[in-house]
This record gives structure tokens, C-alpha cells and sequence, in this order.
């Protein structure tokens, strides 16, 4: 693919809630191979965007098209994970019930191929496949330095690991195009520094795309290649950290927040 | 970093890791569990086995109810209906078709998980608590028909039709003794499927769906698809359960109730055992079965040494005894770290486990 082919563009996309405009006119584009960062103030509309991205949310207008070809406002729900993007949530959507292991085995479904039957059978066909994918899951568990929680249900975990159970879930889709919804909200310095450094493994040793939302603005110009910046449901500003940390729109709508 | 575990558990592969049965003590227990069970037709009394017998297709029908409420989340009310299905399906093939029993269990297994598949239909629409309102149509549906429809074949309105003894390589099961292992051997077929679901692909895509339906959707889950092969497999078991228990009574239909009330207590047996678990339906169904036998005695037993209070205590003891110690079961069943009830089904199982006190009056 070209370098400079978008693998995610996002083109005229609105969506509203009954009056209430959660986002009006909004593009950008993101290029494999980089970290683009999406901010804005409380409510702007960063949550929505990455609903409407994973198929959550249906904007009345615009499209989405992922790696160039597949219009993701019109591609089932349920489909859009084997295309190859996965995300994380803003307020942990894990599967409470069950352990470490099997939430991670559990995001292997789209690349898993035993059928009903051979899952109720399982030995043969399904067990080999179990071991197969339980290795790539064991390596995902051990970068994620998770282990000691392998068969711990994920429900009674501590918030901090609970956000790195679901990265690891979300990893363990083997996305190409990765959506992480305020991976470090809630976190203490140590359990963010020990996120940031798995982002960034992430994106230079498996070559992840990601987008990034974040209230951190620090860790945001450190990482990121682009920023997008949302205000009331608009982009106000779209470029490299050291122009968006100039631009003079930008610090209004972070000095209306203050005020 | 190297994995920690505990001491003594020293998987060397991913199988072993996988494996249900992994340490020698658990094998030693399933051993002497099997030999107890195995040999309990040779030492024990005519009650015990019949007692174990029906424990034994119950529990079956329970699984069911668990893969589709335990695992997936999906409230129904119709189990027993589906057993009339099951015991009206292996009572027509082995009558009109001369299927042999083995084969005639797996039809009727087939054919309510078809029948089952229809009433799973809603929820593609409604979950909860309206889920609950749809099954309770097939709870309502199923049992008219069978009073209505074909009176030649399913014995109309006197609500019942024989059920022939199973024959099996010339051995003719009618003794109970007998029957016993026919029961053993599907609970062993069954719940090596039920273990299998549990732990691979088909399990963990149910589970999520109970879990978190939205984040399943976005990991490629199909919730429709699953949600049906959740009712698909419900009502498989509970037509292989129906079909042992109408070979077991000689008979199936209305007459011998298949009514609401028994969709309830087999709902209540898998609330008091354990939603999720596959120890689950082992446990709900035993307490309930043997509670019932122990307030008997007990409350006999009490009111010899207070003859006083005699009739008051026959009366009463049963259903306060049984509200007391399923009361027991449910906290510890709460306090317990796993899935908890969903918000909308807490009512439903609560509703049960009373229907299952109620019952004892
Ligand atoms: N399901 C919904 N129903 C109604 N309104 C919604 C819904 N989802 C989002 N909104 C509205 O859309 C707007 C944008 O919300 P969104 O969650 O996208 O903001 P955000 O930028 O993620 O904010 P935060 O930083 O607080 O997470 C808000 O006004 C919100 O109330
Ligand atoms: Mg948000």
C-alpha cells in the first residue's frame, strides 16, 4: 500500500441525537503506520467519532472508508472486526465473568475456524486449533506483563489492569487499525508511563496502527505523529503537535474549558 | 516473564493447561465417583435408584438451561415444555418408525432443538425480562398443541399417550435398575459436550454475549447466530431429557404435567446450583431432589418428639425447612466471586427459587 494512502478516512461524517449535535461535517484521514492522536474538551464528540469508526453509531451522513475500499457506516457491526480494526472503551467493556485468558481467547473468534460442532466434539480439530491460538494469546499475555493474572475473572481485577486486560484483548484481534478511547484515564503516573510504553511497543514492534484518544496533552505531543482537535462536535484544527500546540484555536477552546 | 503458578501444578503443555480432569487427586475422585455411581444399581435400594434416575435425566434438561441462561444470558420459561416435545418425539419414532432408543433420543434431541430454535427467534428483538415473556408462549403453546393437534397420534384431550419400554440388543429396560445406566450414560454424553462448549470457541462467544453484548458485536461475535445456537442447543438437551423421561414413565403428555410450574423449578434448580457453572446443574438438582426428601424426614422425625405441635409441623415444617436452607445456598451462591445476575434477571430467579419453596407445600 502507498505510505501515504489512508488506511482510515473519515469524510463529511454527522451524527446527531434527536436535536443535539454530536458531530457535524467531521474528516480526517489516518495513515498506516502512525499514531494520530484525536482531542478535544469534555463532550466534543472523540467517544462519538470512534463509535461511529466501530460500527456502534450510524451517522445520518458522511462515510468512513477503511483501507480505502469498505464504507464502515455500511458494514455490519459484527463484520467490521474481521476487516481488521479493534478497539478499546472509554469506560471498559470486558467480559466481566470471564478470566484474563479466556477474554483474550475470546477476541481469537474472527480468526478461529471450528464450527459448532467440532467446538462440542473439541478433540481433534478444535483442541489443536485451541493450542494454536493460546499461543498467540500466551505471547500477548507476557508483553503485556499480565501473567500472574492469566486466570484471574477479569470483573474483580483492579481498574488499572482491567484497562490493560482489554488493550490485550483488543491485541489479540491482531488489528491493523487499533482505537484506544482514553487508554490512561483513571491512572496513576507509574500504571500511564507503563501504558504509554506499551502503546509505543505496539505501534514500533507490530507496526499498529493507532488512534489515540487522550486528555493528557503532554503525553499527546510526545507520542503522537498527527492531532485532530475537536470542539462541539466540529474539527477545529488537524496537524503535527508543534502546530497544533501554536494554533490559536486550539487555546480558546482549552481556555473556554478552564474558565 | 515466567509464568507463576501454583505449587505442584506443573503443566507442560497447553493441553494439559486445557485439561478439565488435571491432578491426580481429581482423577482419583472421578474414579471412585464413577465406581460409587456405576455399582449404585447392585447396593442400593429401588428408591435410591429411581431417586438417582430422574436426578439423572433433570440434570440434563438443567444443563440445557444453563448453556442458554447460565451462559448466554437469555432468560426462558419453556423448558419443560420442551421435554414434552423430547418425550412425544421418542415416543412417535419408537412407536410408528421402530427406531431403536439410542437413535430415537437423538431425534427427539434434533427436532426440540428445531422447535426450540423458532421460540428463540425474539431475541433478536428483546432481551431480558420481555425474553422471558416471549419463551413463556412456547410454555403455553406447546402443551395445547399437544392436547389439540393429531389427537390420533399424540392421544388428544386425555393428555397422554404409552411409551414403549427401550429395547437394546434383545435386554429389555423396563426394571429401573436397568433404565439407570441408559440415564448415566447420556448425563455422561452430555455433559462431556457441555464441558466442550465451555471451553472453546462456541462457549466463550455465548458467554461474551451474556457478558457484554455490544463489545461481542465489535469482536466479530454474530449475536443473532449465537443467541440461536444457544436456544438450538437449550432445547437439544432438554428433548433428550424429555425423551428419557417419558421412556422412564412409560408415557408422555400433559397428564403428567410439563406445566409452567416445572419451567420454574428447573430455572430455580440452576439459580440454586449455580448460573454459569458446570457443576451448576449437578448441584441444584441434587439439593432440590434430596432437600425434599430430608424435610420429609426431618419434619416427621420433629413432630414425633413434639407430638404437641404433630400436625402443625407436618404441615408447616417442609416449606419453611426448604425456604431456610435454599436462603443458605443463595447467599453463598452471591458471595461467590463469578457473573453475577443481570439487573432484569434478578427478579425472574428469585421468582423461581420461591416457585421452587412453594412447591414443598
Ligand atoms: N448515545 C447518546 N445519546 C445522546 N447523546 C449522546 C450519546 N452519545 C454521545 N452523546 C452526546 O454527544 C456529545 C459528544 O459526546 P462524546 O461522548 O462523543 O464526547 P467526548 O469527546 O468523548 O467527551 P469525553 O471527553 O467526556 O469522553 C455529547 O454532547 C453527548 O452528550
Ligand atoms: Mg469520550
Amino acid at each position: 500500500m502507498d505510505r501515504n494512502a489512508a488506511i482510515l478516512s473519515v469524510e463529511d461524517v454527522s451524527l446527531h441525537f434527536g436535536a443535539n449535535a454530536a458531530l457535524s461535517g467531521v474528516s480526517f484521514d489516518v495513515r498506516p503506520g502512525e499514531i494520530r492522536a484525536i482531542i478535544g474538551p469534555n463532550g466534543a464528540g472523540k467517544t462519538s467519532i470512534l463509535n461511529c469508526i466501530s460500527g456502534f453509531y450510524r451517522p445520518q451522513q458522511g462515510r468512513i472508508l477503511f483501507k480505502g475500499q469498505h464504507d464502515l457506516t455500511q458494514t455490519p457491526t459484527d463484520s467490521i472486526a474481521a476487516l481488521g480494526l479493534a478497539r478499546t472503551f472509554q469506560n471498559i467493556a470486558l467480559y466481566t465473568g470471564l478470566s484474563t485468558l479466556d477474554n483474550l481467547m475470546a477476541a481469537r473468534h474472527i480468526h478461529m475456524k471450528q464450527n459448532m460442532l467440532q467446538s462440542m466434539l473439541y478433540w481433534g480439530a478444535a483442541q489443536r486449533e485451541e493450542v494454536r491460538h493460546r499461543q498467540v494469546v500466551e505471547e500477548i499475555i507476557d508483553f503485556l506483563e499480565i501473567a500472574h493474572i492469566r486466570k484471574a475473572v477479569v470483573g474483580a481485577l483492579p481498574y488499572g489492569l482491567r484497562k490493560r486486560v482489554e488493550l490485550g484483548r483488543a491485541l489479540a484481534m491482531q488489528p491493523d487499525l487499533l482505537l484506544l478511547d482514553e487508554p490512561m484515564a483513571g491512572m496513576n503516573l507509574e500504571e500511564k508511563e507503563d501504558m504509554a510504553r506499551f502503546i509505543l511497543d505496539i505501534y514500533e514492534r507490530r507496526g499498529v496502527t493507532i488512534v489515540l484518544i487522550e486528555h493528557d496533552m503532554g503525553l499527546v505531543m510526545d507520542i503522537s505523529d498527527r492531532v485532530v482537535v475537536l470542539d462541539f462536535g466540529r474539527v477545529i484544527a488537524d496537524g503535527p503537535p508543534d502546530a497544533i500546540k501554536q494554533d490559536e484555536k486550539v487555546i480558546q477552546a482549552y481556555l473556554g474549558e478552564a474558565n | 516473564m515466567a509464568a507463576l503458578r501454583p505449587a505442584g501444578d506443573f503443566d507442560r503443555s497447553y493441553e494439559q493447561d486445557m485439561a478439565v480432569v488435571r491432578r491426580p487427586w481429581q482423577w482419583a475422585g472421578l474414579v471412585v465417583g464413577l465406581l460409587v455411581v456405576l455399582s449404585a444399581p447392585l447396593w442400593g435400594s429401588a428408591y435410591l435408584v429411581g431417586t438417582a434416575n430422574t436426578i439423572f435425566y433433570t440434570i440434563i434438561a438443567v444443563q440445557g438451561l444453563n448453556v442458554l441462561t447460565g451462559y448466554t444470558g437469555q432468560i426462558s420459561l419453556g423448558q419443560a415444555a420442551f421435554m414434552l416435545v423430547g418425550g412425544y418425539t421418542s415416543a412417535l419414532v419408537t412407536t410408528h418408525l421402530g427406531l431403536p432408543f439410542p437413535l430415537a433420543v437423538l431425534v427427539a434431541g434434533l427436532a426440540t432443538g428445531l422447535v426450540g430454535l423458532l421460540f428463540g427467534l425474539p431475541s433478536l428483538r428483546v432481551k431480558g425480562f420481555y425474553l422471558a415473556m416471549a419463551t413463556l408462549a412456547a410454555q403455553f403453546i406447546i402443551p395445547w398443541l399437544s392436547r389439540h393437534a393429531f389427537p390420533d397420534l399424540l392421544g388428544g384431550t386425555s393428555g397422554r399417550i404409552d411409551v414403549p419400554v427401550p429395547v437394546l440388543l434383545g435386554v429389555s429396560f423396563s426394571e429401573q435398575r436397568l433404565y439407570y445406566y441408559l440415564s448415566l450414560a447420556a448425563l455422561i454424553v452430555t455433559t462431556l459436550l457441555v464441558l466442550n462448549i465451555s471451553r472453546s470457541r462456541l462457549g466463550r462467544a455465548l458467554v461474551s454475549i451474556r457478558d457484554n453484548d455490544l463489545a461481542a458485536e465489535l469482536l466479530g461475535v454474530n449475536l443473532f447466530q449465537y443467541k440461536l445456537r444457544a436456544f438450538f442447543l437449550a432445547s437439544f438437551l432438554a428433548g433428550v431429557a424429555g425423551a428419557l423421561k417419558a421412556h422412564s414413565q412409560r408415557g408422555v403428555g400433559t397428564e403428567f404435567g410439563y406445566g409452567l410450574e416445572e419451567s420454574i423449578i428447573l430455572l430455580g434448580m440452576l439459580v440454586i446450583g449455580g448460573l454459569g457453572t458446570n457443576l451448576g446443574p449437578f448441584l441444584g438438582v441434587t439439593a432440590v431432589v434430596l432437600l425434599q426428601d430430608l424435610a420429609r424426614v426431618t419434619g416427621q422425625f420433629l413432630s414425633e418428639l413434639f407430638p404437641a405441635i404433630q400436625s402443625r409441623l407436618l404441615n408447616s415444617f417442609r416449606p419453611i425447612f426448604f425456604g431456610l436452607v435454599l436462603m443458605i445456598f443463595l447467599i453463598f451462591r452471591v458471595a461467590r466471586p463469578g457473573p453475577p445476575l443481570a439487573d432484569d434477571q434478578g427478579g425472574v430467579a428469585v421468582a423461581a427459587v420461591c416457585a421452587v419453596i412453594r412447591n414443598q407445600e
